[in-house]
Order: C-alpha cells, then structure tokens, then sequence
C-alpha cells in the first residue's frame, strides 16, 4: 500500500465522487435539473432586469432619483432570493439517488462490505453533488456579465452571495443526503427533503408570532434567512458558523443512518 | 481461517439464524447448503461484516469482523446473491472503480485488472456496459469484483443461481481453480451443486446447522427413508395391505384409529401413487402430510430442486 495512509484514504473518497459525478452525467438527472434552473432563474432575471431598466427611463429625468437607483438592492438581491427558493424546490431531485439507488440496487452491499468506511462513502458522496450544484450556480454568474452593460454592478455583494449560496446549498444538500439514506426509493427521498427543506424555510415565519427569544432562537434555524447578510454583502461568522455546521450535523446523522440502515 | 461461534441474527421477532457455529480451515472449500429462506445469505453478511450478529462472533483470519471490520473486509472477497453491479458502466470501469474502493495502488491496478479479468474470462466484454451483458456474464463480472484484490477468503452466495446449464457447469470450474491458497464457503440451495466444489459440506435449515460431513458420507447418511402420515377411512387390515404394495413403500403402521405412518425410500415420491391407488380402492383418503422436519426431508428438497432445474 502506499506510504501515506491518509492519502489512499482520501483516494477511496475521491473513488467514490468521481463515479457519483459519473452517474450524475450519464443520466439525464442532472442536465433536466440544471436546465429548469437556468431557465427559471434566467426569466426571473430578466423579469427583475427590465423593471429596472423601465424605473431608470422614468427616474431619467431627475438625476438624485437615478443615483438611488442601485443595481446590486434591485436586480442582484432580488436575484438571489429568487434563485434560493429555486433551489429548495430543486435540490431533492439532486440528492434522492445518492444513497437511495444504492440500497435498490443491492451495490450498497459492495460498498459496505469493501475495506471503505462510511464517512469514506458519504463525503465523496456529498462532495460528488455539491460539484453538480456548484457548477449550476456558477452558470449564473454569466447575469453578472449581462448585469455589466445595464450599470455599474458593485462586485463585492455578488461574490459574497454566491458564497452564501454555495453554503445554503450544502446545507441543503446535506438534507438531502440523510433523506436519502432512509429508504430505497428516490421519489420517498426527495418527497422527505422537500418537506424537511420546506420546514427549514418556513420556521422563520414563525418568529413573528411567538416571544423574542423563541423567535429568535427559529429565526436563527431558516436556512434561508442567513442567506440574506451575504446578498447584502455582509460576511458574518454567525452565518459562515450556522451553514458549516448545519453541514457538518447532517452528514455525521448520514452517517449514522447508513451504519444503522443495516441493522435492522 | 473463518471461524463463525454461537451465531444468532434476529430480524424483529424473526430469528433468521441460531446458535451456528462452524470453522473453516485455510485453503478448504466449504459448501454452505440449505432450502430457501434457511438462513444463508444472513450467515455470510455477517461474516463479510454486513450484518452485525445479534449474538455470538465471527473471526476472519483471526480478526472479529465486527471490532476489525475494516481490516477483515481488506482479506474478503465477496459476491452477494444479488450481484451488485452499476449496470451504467463498462466492465472495465466497474472493475477499476471497486479497485479503487478496495485500496488497490496505481501502480498495481492494472495488473490486478487483468488477472481477474483473465481469470473469470471476461475479456471480450471489458468494453460492453453491465446492463447489455447475459446473466452469465454478470454472474461473472460479480465474481472479478469479488476476487479483484486478491482476497484470502472469497464468500460466494449462490453463485451459480438463475445460470443455465453450460454457465453452471463453467462457474463450477471456475470456483475450483480459484481453491489452493484461498479459504472459500459457497452457498447453495441445491446439494450436487456444492458436492462437485466442496470438501466439506454444512447444512443449514431454519436458520440451525443440521449436519456438517463431507459430500460423500452426508450422501449416505441422508439416504435414509421418507415418512409420510396419512388418514384413512376404512378397515384396517384392507388399508395395509393395499399401501404395502405401492411400489417404494418400505414400511407402513397404524396407530388404530385410522392414522398410518408410511416409510419409504428416498428420491422417490410415493404421494400419487399412494393417493391413486387408495382411492382407486374405495377408501377414503382424509389426509396425507410429511412428518415433520427430518434430514431426509431436507435432502429431498435439496435435490428434487436440482431436477426441476437442470
Ligand atoms: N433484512 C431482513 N429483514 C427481515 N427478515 C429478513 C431479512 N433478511 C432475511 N430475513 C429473513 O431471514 C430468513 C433467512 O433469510 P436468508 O438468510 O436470506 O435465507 P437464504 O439465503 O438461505 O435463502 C428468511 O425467513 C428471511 O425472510
Ligand atoms: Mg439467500
């Protein structure tokens, strides 16, 4: 074996990322996905871009009006809302296959039984999809570019959005990946990170109507209300901290789930 | 080699496996042998670390699957009675991906790969995608997977099921040149299969060992006799008289109201015959049942198996 245990530890990870991102283009799965994406958040950007543009030619006359007008509050903020709940309703079909196609197919039974341990098997999983997400999202930032010849778009906002939702998205991923690791068919699984990342976002909602502490204690959990500060251009570690270890807490229950799915 | 004590596995309130408890020698062939649903599959999940038993323990090699399992999965080659294929990819790039899970090095992948390659003759098909291939070829592939890191003990679990004759009689060869150095149990429902392979049999039943002996002895010792309880109506001196001169019926006695425990020779099933002729008669036949679960029972199913399928 090699000499760096650590490496080929890494190196049975990495085996298993690459063939979940094989999978991912060999099936129609994901170029489905990522087209609904890029098409639905390419109209709401355009839908966004033009409003802006007609408030520009009515606010043309009066200049002070016109430096109100900010591309980054008006198109990118909106923008990235959009794209967020896009997101939520999209990444189950992402996630559904990662553990669930396994466990249909008996090659879990391969998996389990090669010298791999979970965390092995999980990690390369996730990284495999959070891959495919990043890529998604990363098309977008060809708006940017069209962003460019309407105004003078401040950049900062924008990287520290897509920051915030890389992060969002992970979350989400992780989400789906427990789900996943539930059951045997794909459809249950999305069906169960669709409800639990529909619950996450809406939890928010509640804050208004209960005391301040509680409130705030569910408005810290909507995993999309965090997202907010980074569309704002705000990095805080509040956020980073909420994200990584939303990631963290749900791939260590993956974990968990798939040592135990066995036990039964 | 493999050494499986006071086994026990529960499912809920189903015991799938009980107290087994058998050792394997290094460089032995065992067959691992029992009807449907006895409790084979679950016996080698947990020794391939699968399953965790719900009792008792199994060492591989010395090590406790369940403490050491990482480095008893590195000695274990196993093909599960569901081949677990990814039937999207080329054979070649399956192999390489379960190279690659199983920590096999760049530098020696290649040659990994062609020796078993070579070794289950696959070579023609490298290129074909899993899902195309015949069942024969998947059976095959399975068992590259399952020998692609040079294994100590490869755990095959009904290798040969669903295969058509010629395939059957090619795995057979195949299992057998895979012996010398390697410590193998090969599952079976069906005994001839594990005979032709096997040094050592054990059979399974209901989840309990019930003989453990070599092809040859267990053969003897099975062929015993067959018993069958019946009910008639009718005079009983008339009844005997006729149920002895079925053709196969050994023995045959009464129990003074109506009920008869009939003996006979294994391998032939005398239930028509019986049935036809009672009735032919005039008597009246109520019930006939085989007596409970006997060796002879078992190895009755074992084989009658074997000539529905072949
Ligand atoms: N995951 C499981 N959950 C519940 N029952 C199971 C499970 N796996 C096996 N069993 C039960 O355990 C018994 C033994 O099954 P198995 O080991 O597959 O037998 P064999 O391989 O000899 O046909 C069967 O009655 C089966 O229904
Ligand atoms: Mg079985």
């Amino acid at each position: 074996m090699a000499n760096n245990p650590g490496n080929t530890q890494m190196r049975k990870s990495l085996a298993i990322l690459e063939k979940e991102l094989e999978a991912y283009f060999v099936s129609p799965i994901a170029y489905a996905v990522i087209t609904v994406f890029l098409l639905l958040s390419g109209f709401f950007f355009y839908n966004i871009l033009s409003y802006f543009n007609l408030q520009c030619l009515q606010y043309s006359q009066y200049p002070y009006m016109l430096e109100q007008l900010n591309v980054n509050e008006m198109v990118m903020r909106p923008l990235f809302h959009n794209m967020a709940i896009i997101i939520l309703l999209i990444t189950p079909l992402l996630t559904m296959r990662l553990f669930a196609e396994e466990r249909r197919s008996g090659t879990i039974e391969l998996l389990m039984t090669s010298p791999v341990t979970h965390w092995q098997v999980t990690l390369g999983k996730f990284g495999a999809c959070f891959i495919v997400y990043a890529l998604m999202v990363g098309i977008t930032l060809l708006y940017t570019a069209v962003l460019m010849m309407h105004g003078e778009p401040d950049f900062g906002p924008i990287l520290s959005g897509y920051l915030g939702l890389l992060l969002m998205g992970a979350a989400f991923i992780s989400v789906g990946l427990l789900a996943s690791s539930f059951t045997e068919n794909q459809i249950v699984a999305a069906v169960i990170s669709f409800g639990a990342l529909l619950l996450f976002y809406m939890i928010g909602w509640l804050s208004n109507f209960v005391g301040t502490t509680m409130g705030e204690i569910l408005s810290y959990l909507s995993i999309v209300e965090h997202l907010d500060d980074f569309v704002k251009g705000v990095i805080d570690t509040k956020d980073i901290v909420f994200y990584v270890s939303f990631v963290l807490f749900g791939i260590f229950v993956t974990v968990r789930s798939v040592e135990s799915s066995t036990w039964r | 080699m493999i050494e499986v004590d006071h086994v026990t596995k529960r499912f809920g309130n189903i015991t799938a496996v009980r107290n087994v408890t058998f050792h394997v020698e290094k460089g032995e062939i065992l067959g691992f042998l029992g009807p449907n649903a006895a409790g084979k599959t679950t016996t080698m999940r947990i020794i391939t670390a699968f399953l965790p038993a719900t009792s008792g323990t199994v060492r591989v090699a010395g090590n406790d699957v369940f403490e050491k399992s990482i480095a008893v999965r590195e000695r274990i080659g196993y093909l599960p009675e569901n081949v677990p294929l990814y039937n999207h990819m080329k054979v070649k790039d399956y192999l390489r991906f379960v190279s690659r899970v199983k920590g096999i090095d760049d530098r020696n992948r290649d040659s990994r790969l062609e020796h078993a390659i070579e070794l289950c003759s696959i070579g023609d098909v490298r290129e074909t995608i899993i899902g195309k291939l015949s069942k024969g070829y998947k059976q095959r592939v399975g068992l590259a997977q399952a020998l692609i890191h040079d294994p100590d003990v490869l755990i095959l679990d009904e290798p040969t099921n669903g295969l058509d004759p010629k395939q059957i009689i090619e795995v057979r060869e195949l299992i057998k040149n895979l012996g010398g150095d390697r410590t193998i149990i090969v599952s079976s429902h069906i005994l001839p299969e594990v005979s032709m392979t096997c040094g050592r049999v054990v059979i399974i039943n209901e989840g309990e060992v019930v003989a453990e002996d070599t092809p040859e002895n267990l053969t003897a010792k099975l062929k015993g006799s067959e018993s069958l309880f019946l009910r008639i109506e009718g005079s009983p001196e008339g009844i005997l008289s006729t149920i002895k001169a079925v053709p196969g019926v050994m023995s045959v006695t009464t129990n003074g109201e109506g009920g008869y425990e009939v003996d006979s020779d294994v391998g032939q099933d005398v239930r028509r015959d019986l049935a036809a002729t009672l009735v032919g008669q005039g008597w009246g036949l109520l019930e006939m049942r085989p007596i409970g679960m006997s060796l002879e029972e078992i190895y009755l199913k074992l084989t009658t198996r074997e000539e529905s399928e072949v």
